[in-house]
């Protein structure tokens, strides 16, 4: 440990430390412009000098570059320091008198106007490098330098031109102090800046508010150190030393004995149903995008929001999209209805917008749920039965213009209405996951005509499968709500639980036999059976079938040219009675 | 027995977790198709031994359906693949016996087809209806004497 005074101070910190680290623990506040904790520091822009006493010897050093020492007496606030420290920025005023974080230091530290020179009064760099620096240590990149000398010094791309080593990561209008780097891309438009994405820009970020775990991820496609091989300053900040660039995508193995699938759906595309116009009307969103935008975390903060900022005026909320419609999917996908009554309260709560409900039936099924639509009739929104046919920005009349208009058989007043609306919000259904078949032939289960998981007995075995020890839960089975999904996986963990406790396992009784007296010994059962679960003793030239490996599918014993083989409860005698017994009648 | 009013006598046999639980769909879901077929469970169709459909043929029967899970979706791995086998080599068989080889049929059935097996069964009945009665018994009775 090293001891020493900063501004009366006595304080004991790391060897190796530089003084403004030592400060910046102890809560003294030095100013600074060129330096930054994850870039070596460079000393350029003088403004963090500080008075240094030492062995008698005093002088004015720089806080960012100059290591603690035993002894040392450290003053902040001194007339000395201020004195320097006023006339460097106001040295730094007039180099860059448009850099508004030097504006407001120097009127922190009383300077009213410089008395030098102004070359520029539109320039804001400063000269101190931290952008090279940044450029050069933290990306790797090295896409700009110092280039001249003297007066003429200036900081740029090779030759003034867009450089190729440029990864285009902006990392260097981040780190400039003084904002007098800008970056655009090509077209014009500002580059990775928050307003351009609905969700985070940084590499490193936790995916949503609600993300389980919450832990942060490394989006490599984005980050850094996955481009340059550099930057890694995530892991330089983070104390816990939690953050690791060089993990690998693992395949884990565990062994268990139960299994409960609950691999969960996938929503309907929109953009399949083109007269709808999803991804052509930048107003026509998707039940999922809507629920994103009235988040509270959402980039609106959960304010409901048309693409041009504005606050729509009349809503619309089409049912069933992708839902019960002999095109896409004849099911109903059962949560819509509640979902889209509940963006009507939320539009009713957060706007004063008309909400337009289109729908073909009402399907309010659980507790509460139909009270709750009762209050939305109450509320004011204008319930429309019809399957809307198409959306539409035709205007016909002046109150058309400018607005999506959805087209809709009325089919209580019997008549084709135009409703122009500003946004339309498309509840889309639910639909089996993109690899539900291959799951299915993963664990082989079937599915139903629907492709979503068939359970073993819809009113008996609700959440088993055919495959013993596989169960169900959630919408992988079918489309479910969130109440009736918690109520199943719970049944599933159950069933699961309850087989894992046990610790054994019956058997079905229908495993085949063989008759020691009848066998040959031909082995043609030996190769036919999937399982391996019969064997040839040798010692008695007979083949042999282990009970606890045989499945009971029967095919050795359709195989048996001695009919040594039988499966039990369905031996050939039954089956040969049972063909009898058919034609008895 | 005419054409008009012959009613064909068809026997299934079917595989416990596919075709079986698609026929019980059928039932369950109330469709409706020829009444003809008498359906006979068996765990898989690789346990259809070919000497039940020639039992079937001898006591009477105009048809024989096997009927089991799609490929690659048997419950036992490829009991269905040794069923594709048998049904080939037999109806050569058949054909052999002089039973035409329309009078024998593999097909598959998933658990959720419901609606297939009411078209098998419909087209099937159909089928042997056109092809007429089989009189296996009879005829054999003729080669007998002779």
């Amino acid at each position: 440990m090293v001891h020493l005074t900063i501004d009366g101070k006595k304080i004991a910190v790391e060897e190796g430390q530089t003084i403004l680290q030592a400060a910046a623990k102890n809560d003294v506040k030095i100013p600074t412009l060129c330096y930054h904790p994850v870039v070596e520091p460079y000393a350029a822009c003088r403004v963090c000098l500080v008075e240094v006493e030492l062995r008698g010897k005093t002088d004015l050093v720089t806080s960012c570059n100059t290591k603690v020492q035993d002894g040392m007496d450290v003053r902040t606030k001194s007339e000395r320091t201020l004195q320097a420290r006023r006339l460097n920025v106001e040295m730094l005023l007039a180099r860059a008198p448009a850099a508004e974080p030097i504006q407001h230091l120097a009127k922190e530290l009383g300077i009213e106007g410089t008395r030098f020179e102004v070359k520029d009064p539109n320039e804001k760099c400063i000269l101190c490098g931290l952008c090279v620096r940044a450029c050069e240590q933290i990306v790797g990149a090295s896409a700009i330098s110092f280039v001249d000398r003297g007066t003429d010094r200036k900081v740029t791309p090779p030759f003034g031109e867009p450089s190729e080593a440029c990864i285009g990561c902006t990392a260097c209008a981040y780190f400039c102090p003084t904002g007098a780097i800008t970056c655009e891309d090509k077209y014009g438009r500002k580059v990775i800046h928050s307003e351009l994405h609905l969700g985070p820009t940084t590499a490193i970020r936790v995916p949503i508010r609600q993300a389980v775990p919450m832990v942060p991820f490394i989006d490599t496609e984005a980050c850094i150190h996955f481009k340059t091989g550099e930057c890694k300053v995530c892991a330089k900040v983070c104390d816990r030393e939690a953050v690791n660039h060089d993990m690998q995508d693992q395949v884990i193995e565990v062994d268990v004995g139960t299994i409960v699938l609950a691999s969960g759906f996938k929503s309907f595309d929109a953009s399949r149903i083109p007269a709808y116009g999803y991804g052509r009307y930048p107003n026509v969103i998707t039940a999922l995008e809507f629920e994103r935008l009235v988040n509270a975390s959402s980039p609106t903060g959960g304010k409901i929001k048309l693409a041009n900022g504005d606050e729509p005026k009349a809503v619309g909320i089409i049912h069933c999209v992708g839902s019960r419609d002999e095109h896409y999917n004849e099911y109903c996908s059962r949560v819509c209805c509640m979902y889209s009554l509940k963006f009507a309260h939320l539009i009713h709560e957060k706007t004063k917008a008309d909400v337009y409900d289109f729908y073909i039936d009402m399907r309010c099924f659980g507790k509460g749920y139909e009270e709750f639509y009762h209050r939305l009739l109450k509320e004011g929104t204008k319930f429309i039965r019809g399957r809307a046919s198409d959306i539409t920005d035709m205007g016909l009349t002046e109150k058309e213009e400018g607005k999506l208009i959805i087209r809709v058989e009325d089919t209580l007043l019997g008549t084709v209405r135009r409703i122009p609306v500003d946004m339309v919000v498309l509840a889309t259904g639910l639909e089996p996951g993109l690899d539900q078949n291959q799951i299915a032939k993963m664990f082989n289960i079937s599915c139903s005509q629907d492709t979503f998981f068939l359970e073993r007995h819809p009113k008996l075995a609700p959440v088993s499968t055919f495959s013993d020890g596989i169960f169900l839960a959630g919408a992988c089975q079918a489309p479910r709500d969130i109440p009736d999904t918690v109520a199943q996986a719970g049944g599933a963990a159950a069933e699961a639980l309850a087989l894992a406790d046990k610790g054994i396992f019956a058997l079905e009784p229908v495993t085949a036999v063989i008759n020691e007296e009848l066998c040959s010994g031909c082995q043609v059962c030996v190769g036919l059976c999937p399982f391996t679960a019969i064997t040839y003793d040798k010692g008695k030239g007979i083949s042999i079938i282990n009970d606890a490996l045989c499945k009971g599918c029967g095919t050795c014993v359709a195989a048996c040219p001695s009919a040594a083989s039988q499966q039990q409860h369905f031996r050939d005698a039954q089956i040969f009675a049972e063909i009898e017994g058919i034609f008895l009648v | 027995m005419n054409e008009g009013t012959f009613e064909p006598r068809l026997v299934g046999f079917l595989c416990n977790w596919c075709s079986y639980t698609g026929a019980d769909l059928a039932g369950t879901a109330r469709m409706i198709y020829a009444p003809n077929i008498r359906i006979i469970r068996v765990m898989c169709s690789g346990r259809v031994d070919p000497q039940f459909v020639l039992k079937a043929f001898k006591e009477g029967a105009d048809g024989v359906l096997i009927s089991g899970c799609h490929p690659g979706d048997c419950h036992y791995q490829e009991g269905n693949y040794k069923a594709l086998r048998r049904y080939k080599l037999l109806s050569r068989v058949l054909e052999q016996f002089g039973i035409e080889k329309e009078r024998f049929r593999l097909e598959w059935v998933s658990a959720a087809e419901g609606i297939k097996f009411q078209q098998v069964c419909n087209e099937f009945t159909a089928q042997i209806k056109k092809l007429g009665p089989l009189n296996l018994n009879e005829r054999g009775d003729k080669h007998e004497r002779s």
